[in-house]
């Protein structure tokens, strides 16, 4: 075998025992102080990544599915009150209808109130004034007749009739 | 030996194994490798410490970076070799991934130029820890009889058969798999080694000729360097890549109910 210039031969497949020892305890303290405080760590930091991740997508899947059902839940409400106010309209209608025609009835009524007092007030000043009359007319006829009577008596008898016949013109021309 | 062309140039040529036992710093126990090891676990000490110092859900960049190293070796290696069983084992493998990578990458690093495991101490450190873990773990699940017999025993053959596959199960499953994971990872960083050594002494050696062709010729072995030393990234992560993957295919083995 060739001999380098500086020394010793070594086998290279024969460990240098010091080296073994070297390695092992390096080794070892690398192993203890990393996986002792590092990558424990970095697993717990994996997962909790992990979770942040599927965390965050299922609060966003919830948030979601709440957000539909506020919208479902809207949209009902929404139809709801639709219909209500609908009612309240058709409600209100009927009211004011109901209103009108019972305004309109009352009015009428009123109506027909003050028109049959009038005609009731007309009718018994009518007949008042009738009696008057009829008094004046008799107070009148009277008159006439003494009138005519002191001037001429003659022909009495046909005289009397033709009062009596005035008379009862008269009465049937006042109740016409 | 060449022995006027290192004279030439006080370069050693060609390069040959004793270029990866240089002269101990100070004693056996602090040596270029293993202040190489230290520096590797101090490096990646301090950066998931300054990364993690304080994680958030939204990281920063340098967060991301090495929750993303995490994120492969969770998710492409551990849970792909052995399904959600293989997250528990994840913290590990991240470990090991992250260990071989910045050691092979020593090997193009300048200044340092070599990775620690072009020694084969540092590869069977490794190897050893996945053979005790996927033993473990085995037996620890089955039970010695029923792991021995789930690993040894391959269902629905004809018994005569048994002599001859055994046997062959035996060595596969304990003592190649350690044996060629250790060395799957030396060797690579070894070979590696050599071959950035001999293109770029080489180029420094063609350098040194007296001979005009072979001076411009050099040009070529420097190309050839730079392009082994991207190689050499390539294979440096493959190599974790691999070396974490079977890991985690044994202790998948292990942990399985069937052979």
């Amino acid at each position: 075998m060739n001999l380098a210039a500086e020394g010793v031969e070594h086998h290279p497949l024969v460990p240098i025992w010091q080296e073994l020892v070297v390695g092992s305890i390096a080794f070892a303290l690398l192993c203890f102080v990393l996986m002792k405080f590092v990558l424990p760590r970095m697993e717990t930091m994996y997962q909790a990544r992990v979770d942040a991740i599927e965390g965050g997508l299922k609060r966003a899947e919830a948030a979601q599915a709440e957000a539909n059902q506020l919208l479902e839940q809207y949209r009902a409400q929404l139809a709801e009150v639709r219909t209500e106010a609908a009612q309240i309209r058709d409600d209100a209608r009927a009211d004011a209808e109901s209103i009108r025609t019972e305004i309109l009835a009352k009015a009428r009524e009123e109506s027909d109130r003050i028109i049959a007092a009038g005609r009731e007030s007309l009718a018994v000043e009518r007949q008042t004034i009738v009696r008057e009359l009829r008094a004046e007319v008799g107070g009148l006829a009277v008159d006439l007749a003494s009138r005519i009577v002191g001037e001429s008596l003659a022909d009495e008898a046909r005289r009397k009739g033709t009062v009596e016949r005035f008379l009862t013109d008269l009465e049937s021309a006042g109740a016409r | 030996m060449s022995g006027q062309l290192v004279a030439a140039e006080g370069l050693p040529w060609p390069p040959s194994v004793g270029d990866f036992y240089p002269p101990d710093l100070a004693g056996p126990w602090v040596t270029k490798f293993t202040l190489m090891i230290w520096l590797a676990v101090g490096l990646l000490i301090i950066f998931f410490m300054a990364t993690y110092r304080n994680p958030k859900l939204v990281p920063s960049k340098g967060q991301w970076m090495a929750e993303s190293v995490y994120g492969l070796v969770r998710d492409n290696i551990a849970r792909e070799q052995m399904g959600k069983d293989g997250i528990r084992f994840a913290p590990y493998f991240t470990v090991l991934f992250c260990f071989i990578v910045v050691t092979n990458l020593f090997g193009i690093v300048p200044g340092l130029q070599i990775s620690p495991n072009s020694h084969i101490a540092f590869p069977i450190v490794l190897a050893v820890i996945t053979y005790v873990m996927y033993l473990y773990i085995g037996v620890r699940k089955h039970g010695l009889g029923s792991y021995l017999k789930q690993t040894l025993i391959i269902p629905g053959v004809p018994w005569p058969m048994h002599f001859l596959l055994i046997p062959i199960e035996f060595l596969q499953n304990f003592i190649n798999r350690p044996v060629t994971l250790a060395v799957r990872l030396f060797a690579n960083m070894f070979a590696g080694h050599l071959i950035l050594l001999v293109f770029t002494v080489g180029g420094f050696v063609m350098l040194a000729s007296d001979n005009l062709f072979i001076q411009v010729s050099s040009i070529a072995a420097f190309l050839m360097a730079i392009l082994m030393a991207f190689f050499e990234v390539l294979v440096a992560l493959l190599q974790a890549y691999v070396f974490v993957t079977l890991t985690a295919n044994y202790i998948g083995s292990s942990l399985a109910d069937e052979h």
